[in-house]
């Protein structure tokens, strides 16, 4: 085992058209598509459309009827379909392990083909437990079906990337899960990703998932064309035509919520103090602020109360204890949508922003939020006219 | 003389016969689940052939048995020859048959996921598709050996080995002295073979299929 895993290889596909015999149109038809090496491509449509086709294309599991998929500079039509699959992970729907194998001889398969030895392969499977978060002495052993469905899909992730592929195709993988699981996947995979930094295509119909999971998304349309190839953030401000616009099916606003995290967007300042702050110099600050008030936090930069001017009226010295403590934070990983539902909920107006270690950052407010969406769509509006329109 | 007396005075050549039987019957099994899964592997894929298949096998079954082998008589003569191909030929119908549907019945995705995996055809057959379709195969072979011990016990008609000597004989002559004994102890032994091979497969199958899964339905 390579003590670093493997990067990722970009993938292209130059003018690939797939036409089934006896099919009339083809399911894919001359697609162009660049994938960067280590960013999580999605191929978004509906059923139908060709996304499952273009996926399968990659690894040979369908041949194409003409054009080149070069993985990594290499055309994949000069490699064996065989020895191509095993250099590419495979994951499914339901994850599809063998039923009648261990977690840890599913997992080895690949491996197996390969020719490593028994000794490596144990210390792999282990190694990749432990990556999907299963502990390796309670599910080394056990039979699929003992899992629950998330499981079974943690183990298809681990048995994919066992012999540390750089490109890894993911088939509607989450599909069939309870909607927890596939929240707590799909952070999971977003977590091993910036782990592993692989080329990930992955294909599924789920609007709010491809947003979530893709670094591109390209959306296609029957047959097997791409309408729309682009960021998650673009497609949603500047959707390219009806269709995608359809597809989406509006929200869009609130999409950009999902998608945007509370340390990415600019945030509020406060006047703030920490305890041993003179109460002088804070009034001080609280006036030139002209909101009438003010955060003290403690020693760590954690906050501990709001003070108004009343608060501190008439006393020296360090402002220690004083004014209504802190009931509500926004942890800067959240998602706006996470942040305004909290915001929503708060005693104040204004919420502070905790970074790391709980150290504040800033705050939030309804204002704050509104204006950030603003800043995101203006953004992607300025991006777009400074490449002229070029994509469309 | 009663059963037990006649079965006593005979013991050597009861269980000579028996064990006859038994390793006739094994024997037939064997070869017949070799060229059954053979056959079945060879056209499960492919509709046509493997339709073939199951009807020419079907047809073999349908031919009465005494009128099988009676017609091998000519080309194989008596004794052994005809009695194993006849066997063989009544056992390949169920095994042919479940050989099918059990490869058939494999999830699709599971082979999907062999081959993207990079398995090999033969490699998926051999290590995903076979082992999920090995129970319902195991029960057309357990089929199929419960045939073969009946089939066997008419092969005394041309001279085969085994029980059905008893029967054949006892039936020749009845009316007769230790007629009706003969007809029972090769009936019996024929019956307590089967229970026999019947349990011997219970626990094959137990030991043959990890996890104790079902017939490779997925969970």
């Amino acid at each position: 085992m390579p003590d670093r895993p493997t990067g990722g290889v970009p993938i292209e596909l130059r003018k690939v058209t797939k036409a089934f015999p006896g099919g009339g149109e083809p399911a894919v038809q001359e697609l162009d598509l660049d994938i960067p090496a280590g960013e999580i491509v999605v191929l978004l449509g509906p059923s139908g459309c060709g996304k499952t086709t273009t996926m399968r294309m990659i690894n040979r599991l369908i041949e194409p009827t003409s054009g080149d998929i070069l993985i990594g500079g290499q055309n994949s039509r000069d490699i064996d379909p065989d020895r191509l699959r095993r250099h590419i992970g495979y994951v499914i729907q339901q994850a599809g392990l063998f039923p009648h194998m261990t977690v840890a001889a599913n997992i080895a398969q690949v491996p197996k083909l390969l020719g490593w030895d028994r000794r490596r392969i144990a210390e792999r499977v282990d190694e990749l437990l432990t990556l999907v978060g299963l502990e390796p002495e309670t599910y080394r052993d056990t039979y699929p079906r003992r899992l629950s469905g998330g499981q079974q899909q943690r183990v298809g992730v681990a048995r994919a990337l066992a012999a540390d592929p750089p490109v890894l195709l993911m088939d509607e993988p989450f599909g069939a899960l309870d909607p927890i699981s596939r929240e707590r996947i799909q952070d999971e995979l977003l977590r091993l990703q910036d782990e592993l930094a692989k080329t990930i295509v992955f294909v599924t119909h789920d609007v709010d998932e491809a947003l979530k999971i893709g670094d591109h998304i390209a959306i296609m349309q029957r047959p097997g064309h791409v309408v729309q190839y682009a960021r998650p953030a673009e497609i949603l401000t500047n959707p390219a035509s009806e269709y995608v616009e359809q597809f989406l099916g509006g929200g869009s606003s609130m999409r950009l919520l999902r998608l945007t995290k509370v340390g990415d967007i600019e945030l509020d300042e406060v006047p703030y103090a920490t305890e041993d702050t003179d109460t002088g110099d804070l009034l001080a600050d609280i006036e030139r602020d002209g909101r009438g008030y003010a955060l003290v936090l403690d020693g760590m930069r954690r906050p501990l109360s709001w003070v108004g001017p009343g608060d501190l009226q008439g006393r020296t010295g360090p402002v220690g204890v004083a004014g209504d403590p802190v009931t509500a934070s926004i942890g800067h990983r959240m998602t706006l949508q996470d942040a305004l539902e909290t915001l929503l909920n708060a005693d104040t107006d204004v919420v502070p922003v905790l970074g790391r270690r709980q150290a504040y950052t800033g705050a939030l407010s309804l204002g704050t939020v509104q204006s950030a969406i603003a800043a995101i769509k203006a953004r992607e509006r300025e991006r777009r006219l400074r490449r002229g329109e070029a994509v469309r | 003389m009663n059963l037990w007396e006649y079965v006593g005075e005979r013991w050597d050549l009861i269980v000579f016969e028996t064990v006859q039987h038994a390793s006739m019957v094994a024997q037939c099994v064997l070869i017949a689940a070799v060229l059954g899964v053979l056959i079945g592997v060879a056209t499960y894929r492919r509709p046509r052939p493997s339709a073939l298949a199951t009807a020419v096998a079907g047809v073999l079954f349908t031919i009465p048995s005494l009128a099988m082998l009676g017609l091998l008589i000519p080309p194989l003569g008596l004794g052994v020859a005809p009695s194993v191909t006849a066997i063989v030929l009544y056992a390949l119908l169920p095994i042919i048959r479940n050989t099918v549907v059990g490869l058939r019945g494999v999830d699709p995705l599971l082979v999907d996921a062999a081959r993207g995996l990079g398995m090999s055809r033969g490699r998926s057959l051999t290590r995903v598709e076979l082992p999920l379709a090995w129970p319902v195969i195991l029960t057309g072979i357990r089929v199929a050996t419960q045939l073969a011990m009946g089939i066997g016990a008419v092969a005394a008609y041309v001279s085969g080995p085994g029980l059905g000597e008893q029967i054949f004989s006892g039936l020749a002559r009845l009316g007769g002295a230790n007629a009706v004994n003969a007809t029972l102890t090769g009936t019996l032994g024929v019956a307590i073979l089967a229970l026999l091979f019947d349990g011997f497969f219970v626990l094959l199958g137990r030991f043959t299929t990890p996890g104790g899964r079902l017939g490779g339905a997925r969970a």
